[in-house]
């Protein structure tokens, strides 16, 4: 069983400090970058799909700046294989279609059953990459997936998409893409073991020009879209608080309820 | 001079989702004050039913009718459609819901088109090089105005971001025929399973009672779920109490939840950590209730309650009660 999941490292959400650029482009070196948290469910489910089989391999894929590593390591020591980094100065402020182009030009060169991906990332919260990237590659595409259930002899996988009422039952031959959520499982910690271990696992470094591409069609040159301002948000006014009785905030609260003409 | 596109997404029965409504409400807006045509697109096994609801909202509608569309995936089934569509027609804008279909959709037909796509907008403006798109980022630190370098795209529409109200009159509805190679691989769709408790999505809730860890377990969300049936709204939680298993993982409001944007977000037993914070802070009004004076909500609510949620929770159902009663 070979899965491919997609790492994105993104600037840590509990940080409260991400912020634009003087280019209006993402600072990512603003704050420290963490492994975005929908990344860590899909790996933890590729883990665990691996344990269970007994044997495969999983290769992490991720689109970043040159100091990725530091971040994947973290991935690796999870227990993933080894990782590719697919990094190059052109890259900086590409838009999410480029992005996808990107990976699934990556994509071409591995070998695989199914590739992974977080549903969203904290930094974008676009939720649209893993979908263009299944339509570049021409395979299927399963999202919000809450399990995945792959049947290696009959070369098909099932996932169970969350639905507003419950789920759907998806069924598509191998291989193929997977968006999946918090709904997966809780990952695991890294292990001292697995720690030491990721140190010395092999991260492969890729430009564009390895996957064939031109930085004159793609990457920050060629982003689809702009920010063209920005500004910040109407701050909230003072907080009120209430103390007595549970009855005093009970009153209070539809009091304020009936001001807002909530109720 | 180009159309702005609508592209509807299933709904319960056959029906619009509410998402689309509110799209197409936004977007009717943004025609006239662009002095561009309107266009509903239906794909759909049985596009009558959806396209009938989307003709109260747009003066034209265009069906596509697929048999896929219910027994395959319908974000790839339709993304074939669109993409045809397209190759054809040359929008200026094509907007869809920024829920799970929408997104798959969106992400697809950028793919295939080559089209950029700007996400969750929570209002739309017209210039002169196409759409001003507005977004929240950052957990709603920051508002961002963006724009398609190329003056077209896709834009996702968040939930919530108007009222949906049809126009005056009942706009038209034209068949087109189906392109029988649709580009993208079938997903079949195997089941629809329906799961006891299964609530209206979060994010097109008005009102959002949540309960955090201060809940204590599955039980406690008894007083949740009845203020959030008094206020006529949805049940949120943390992933804290999501995690422990109190509450299913579709009403998780946060960073690798949903991000949710109610008229009032009543939070019990909340302590407003960053990872939940950024899911709701943008609500309209907050009102928390929690033991613990220093609780992080404390300092963005708008109204905070120092108390056991229990006891103010059971004196504000009677109170409430009583008021509609």
């Amino acid at each position: 069983m070979r899965i491919v999941v997609l790492i994105k490292p993104v600037p840590d959400p509990a940080s409260a400090g991400e912020r634009l650029g003087p280019d209006d482009r993402l600072d990512r070196a603003a704050v420290p970058a963490v492994v975005n948290g929908n990344d860590e469910y899909v790996l933890e489910a590729a883990l665990k799909l691996v344990e269970a089989a007994g044997e495969g391999e999983i290769t992490l894929l991720s689109m970043a700046p040159a100091n990725a590593p530091e971040t994947l390591r973290k991935a690796l020591a999870m227990g993933a294989h080894r990782g590719v980094h697919v990094t190059d100065p052109a890259l900086a402020g590409s838009c999410a279609a480029s992005t996808a182009r990107v990976l699934a030009a990556a994509l071409h060169e591995l070998e695989y059953d199914m590739v992974f991906a977080g549903i969203d990332s904290s930094d974008g919260v676009g939720g649209i990459v893993p979908a263009a990237i299944a339509a570049h590659l021409g395979l299927p595409y399963l999202s919000y997936a809450a399990r995945i259930e792959p049947d290696m002899a009959g070369r098909t996988v099932r996932v169970r998409r969350i639905s507003p009422t419950g789920y759907d039952l998806l069924e598509a031959p191998l291989p193929v893409v997977i968006g999946g959520t918090q709904a997966l499982g809780e990952p695991r910690y890294p292990s001292l073991k697995g720690i030491m271990a990721a140190r010395g696992k092999e991260i492969v470094t890729r430009s564009l020009a390895d996957l064939g591409l031109d930085s004159a069609g793609i990457g920050g040159n060629a982003a689809t879209t702009a920010v063209l301002g920005t500004q910040l948000p109407a701050a909230r006014g003072a907080t009120e608080i209430v103390r007595g009785s549970p009855d005093d905030g009970a009153a209070r609260i539809v009091e304020f309820l009936a001001e807002r003409r909530i109720i | 001079m180009g159309a702005l596109w609508v592209v509807a997404e299933p709904g319960p029965d056959g029906g619009l989702a509410r998402i689309s409504t509110e799209a197409a409400t936004l977007v009717r807006e943004l025609g006239v004050a662009s002095g561009r045509e309107v266009v509903g697109i239906v794909v759909a096994a049985d596009p009558a039913p959806a396209a009938a609801d989307l003709a109260s909202y747009l003066p034209l509608v265009l069906t596509i009718a697929d048999p896929a569309a219910t027994s395959q995936t319908w974000s790839a089934v339709a993304a074939g459609h669109v993409a045809a569509l397209l190759a054809s027609e040359a929008p200026d804008a094509v907007f869809v819901g920024a829920g799970a279909d929408g997104r798959d959709l969106a992400g697809a037909v950028s793919a295939l088109t080559g089209l950029g796509v700007l996400v969750n907008a929570t209002a739309v403006t017209w210039t002169e090089s196409g759409p001003a798109v507005e977004m929240s980022v950052f957990g709603g630190r920051l508002l961002t105005t963006s724009g398609f370098t190329g003056g077209r795209g896709i834009v996702t529409v968040r939930p919530n971001v108007t009222t949906a109200s049809p126009a005056g009159t009942v706009g038209r509805v034209e068949a087109r025929t189906a392109d029988t190679t649709t580009p993208l691989p079938a997903v079949r769709v195997v089941d629809r399973v329906s799961e006891a408790g299964a609530a209206a999505p979060i994010e097109e809730a008005r009102v959002i009672v949540a309960g955090g860890r201060g809940v204590g377990g599955a039980e406690g969300f008894g007083i949740v779920q009845q203020l959030a049936d008094t206020l006529g709204g949805a049940v949120g939680a943390t992933r804290a109490a999501v995690d422990s298993g109190w509450i299913a993982y579709s009403q998780q409001i946060g960073q690798t939840g949903k991000i949710v944007k109610p008229e009032l977000y009543l939070a019990l037993g909340i302590s407003g950590a960053i990872q939940h914070k950024v899911g709701m802070r943008t609500s309209g009004a907050i009102v928390a209730v929690n033991r613990d004076a220093d609780a992080p909500i404390a300092e963005f609510a708008d109204l905070f309650v120092v108390g056991d949620l229990f006891e103010v929770g059971a004196a504000l159902l009677e109170r409430l009660r009583a008021r509609s009663g």
